[in-house]
């Protein structure tokens, strides 16, 4: 199918390739301003270009109390939230691909629709929930606003992994003696288990990251994205935040670039010749 | 005779063993064990919360005492009618369409590019090219582009370099969209929305590209037409369905943000601004729901057209 593509339009018009290219530029240039920004000496305002270069601020950030407590309270409330994600999310895929039932379009529409309507719905429609049932804001609340927008993204990792692995496996795994369990960790999970992990990953950046569902439901508490809102809001440490801004980009790198690398050969799937 | 015997075996021994062979003859029960965690998470928690804030939209606020009377009245509703509060939605949504339709013109190219030119290596080069701004901090991209907007920033420095600070003052002189810079102007506000949603617009526009077939293309060309005839009559309508989904995108995302013309914008408010207003300092939730409740209508309207011109397979 895709030879036939390739055959004639091997080369692209120029203006094409510039118009793409100057694309591209806008999308990555503002994020490379960032790390310049993170070097420079100027402290009382966003000069350009800076005056000079300096790696003292690296240390300053990391000694500031407030920056270190928020760090944290975003790496647990992540961490919580992807794992009940990755338990949810992979009952839900597991149901809606393995069987046919009645409101199963229904389930994938309600796992979508956390993401699917803008956050600010989610936060406050959370945050008069809360106030009603008179729940103090925690560090459950925000867990259980995580979890619910990042349940969609395990779920469309998984899901699309459940439908190609073969159901035949759980079949011979059950019929050579296996019960439901050992089924489960010996043949289920090495076959999804790519799957999960990428889903994961990209649920813990996205929790990592998210800033308007968490301003309804942290009530005082201030994640890393809230500390970064509050000094976007009133700039009272640019260098600091300067820092912050490109630590933050150089982490959820990371995770988006192994989850790229794990699930991209993710069609050589076990049973799958079926 | 024993073959037969063994094909058949005993039941499984232990707890664990009985409790599957028990759960694989009811594949009901077991869908029902499988479902109830996720569905009593996302129902009660998710689609409650949400049906709370929806009813309280039917209430209304007391003007005197500022309480909310908890009485079915279409009173909050007539309000969002009001010459101030219809100003907020009229202003959200046409910085939506235009934030939509700009990130359509510059998403073009590039789906393009990537999905007719570019092979292996520079394959996979774009997919992270797009994909790494769209995973990256939301906030950090805001604040990269209050650095840029900024009166000492670099876009000035550029234009000043450039001896252009005169075009940007005639920009900036235009009423309604200038102001006193830009980081203050709705340009400003339009250029981070336009930043921040792209990605968005890219991905769905390349899978829609990717799935034009080539012969269709070379038998346009075949038959006569230009780059330009074959663009307009067989491509776009092809790939229609995927800019359609990525504009579902970058429009919802646009008419629910609040905290980029909180940082980069003049002090109109837009929808998620108001909403964010009624619902903290000013205690009026009935009226924040309301608001709430026009984007989830203008979206399903939205969607009821996309999925008429079949974008929802092109996701």
């Amino acid at each position: 199918m895709r030879s036939d593509r390739t055959g004639r339009s091997g080369r692209s018009p120029l203006m094409l390739k510039l118009a793409a290219g100057a694309g591209l530029l806008f999308l990555h240039l503002p994020i490379l301003i960032i790390f310049v920004y993170a070097f420079t000496t100027e402290e009382k305002s966003y000069q350009w270009p800076p005056p000079d270069l300096t790696v003292k601020w690296f240390a300053i950030a990391w000694e500031r109390p407030d920056v270190r407590d928020a760090l944290w309270l975003s790496v647990r409330t992540a961490a919580t939230a992807t794992a009940v994600a990755l338990v949810l999310g992979t009952l839900c895929a597991a149901a809606v691909s393995r069987t046919r039932f009645f409101g199963r379009e229904a389930i994938s529409l309600l796992v979508i629709l956390p993401i699917a309507l803008p956050g600010i719905i989610t936060g406050i429609a959370l945050r008069s929930a809360f106030s009603l049932a008179e729940i103090p804001f925690s560090f459950w609340t925000i867990v259980l606003g995580h979890a619910t927008f990042c349940v969609v993204i395990v779920y469309n990792n998984a899901v699309a992994r459940f439908r190609r692995t073969s159901g035949s496996l759980i079949e011979a795994s059950m019929d050579l003696g296996a019960n439901g369990f050992q089924t489960f960790a010996h043949v289920i999970l090495p076959n999804i288990g790519t799957a999960l992990l990428a889903g994961g990953m990209l649920a813990f950046a996205l929790s990592f990251d998210e800033v308007i569902v968490t301003t309804f439901t942290a009530g005082q508490q201030a994640t890393l994205p809230i500390w970064m809102l509050e000094e976007l809001v009133r700039p009272r440490q640019r260098p600091v935040t300067n820092v912050v801004a490109m630590l933050v980009v150089a982490v959820t790198f990371l995770p988006i670039l192994a989850a790229y690398y794990l699930t991209r050969d993710g069609d050589q799937v076990q049973g799958q010749g079926k | 005779m024993s073959a037969a015997a063994e094909a058949i075996r005993p039941p499984r021994d232990g707890t664990l063993g009985r409790l599957s062979d028990f759960l694989w003859r009811r594949p009901g029960l077991f869908l029902l064990l499988m479902l109830t965690p996720p569905l009593l998470w996302l129902g009660i928690i998710y689609v409650g919360s949400l049906f709370a804030l929806l009813l309280q939209s039917f209430f209304s606020i007391d003007e005197f005492s500022g309480l909310i009377r908890h009485e079915f009245t279409l009173k909050t509703y007539a309000e969002l009618l009001r010459p101030s509060n219809f100003d907020i939605i009229v202003r959200t949504v046409s910085m939506a369409a235009v934030v939509t339709l700009a990130a359509g013109v510059i998403a073009l190219p590039i789906a393009y590019y990537a999905a007719r030119y570019a092979r292996g290596r520079w394959k996979a080069a774009f997919y992270l090219a797009v994909m790494l701004p769209l995973w990256s901090s939301y906030l950090v991209k805001v604040y990269a582009w209050k650095l840029i907007l900024a009166k000492e920033g670099i876009l000035n420095w550029l234009f000043a370099k450039l001896h252009l600070t005169w075009a940007l003052e005639a920009l900036l002189a235009i009423p309604v969209i200038g102001g006193n810079s830009l980081s203050v102007s709705y340009i400003g506000t339009f250029l981070v929305f336009v930043y921040v949603w792209l990605p968005f617009m890219i991905l769905p526009m390349q899978a829609a590209l990717e799935r034009v077939p080539g012969n269709l293309i070379e038998a346009s060309a075949d038959l006569g037409a230009g780059t330009g005839q074959t663009f307009r009559h067989v491509v776009f309508p092809l790939a229609l369905p995927g800019i359609i989904a990525g504009s579902i995108f970058t429009f919802s995302l646009t008419l629910g943000d609040y905290i980029i013309p909180q940082i980069v914008g003049s002090s109109r408010l837009f929808i998620g601004q108001a909403v964010y207003a009624h619902q903290g300092t000013a205690g009026n939730i009935p009226l924040a729901a309301a608001f709430t409740v026009v984007p989830i209508v203008i979206m399903g309207f939205y969607l009821w057209v996309a999925k008429r011109q079949g974008a929802f397979d092109a996701l």
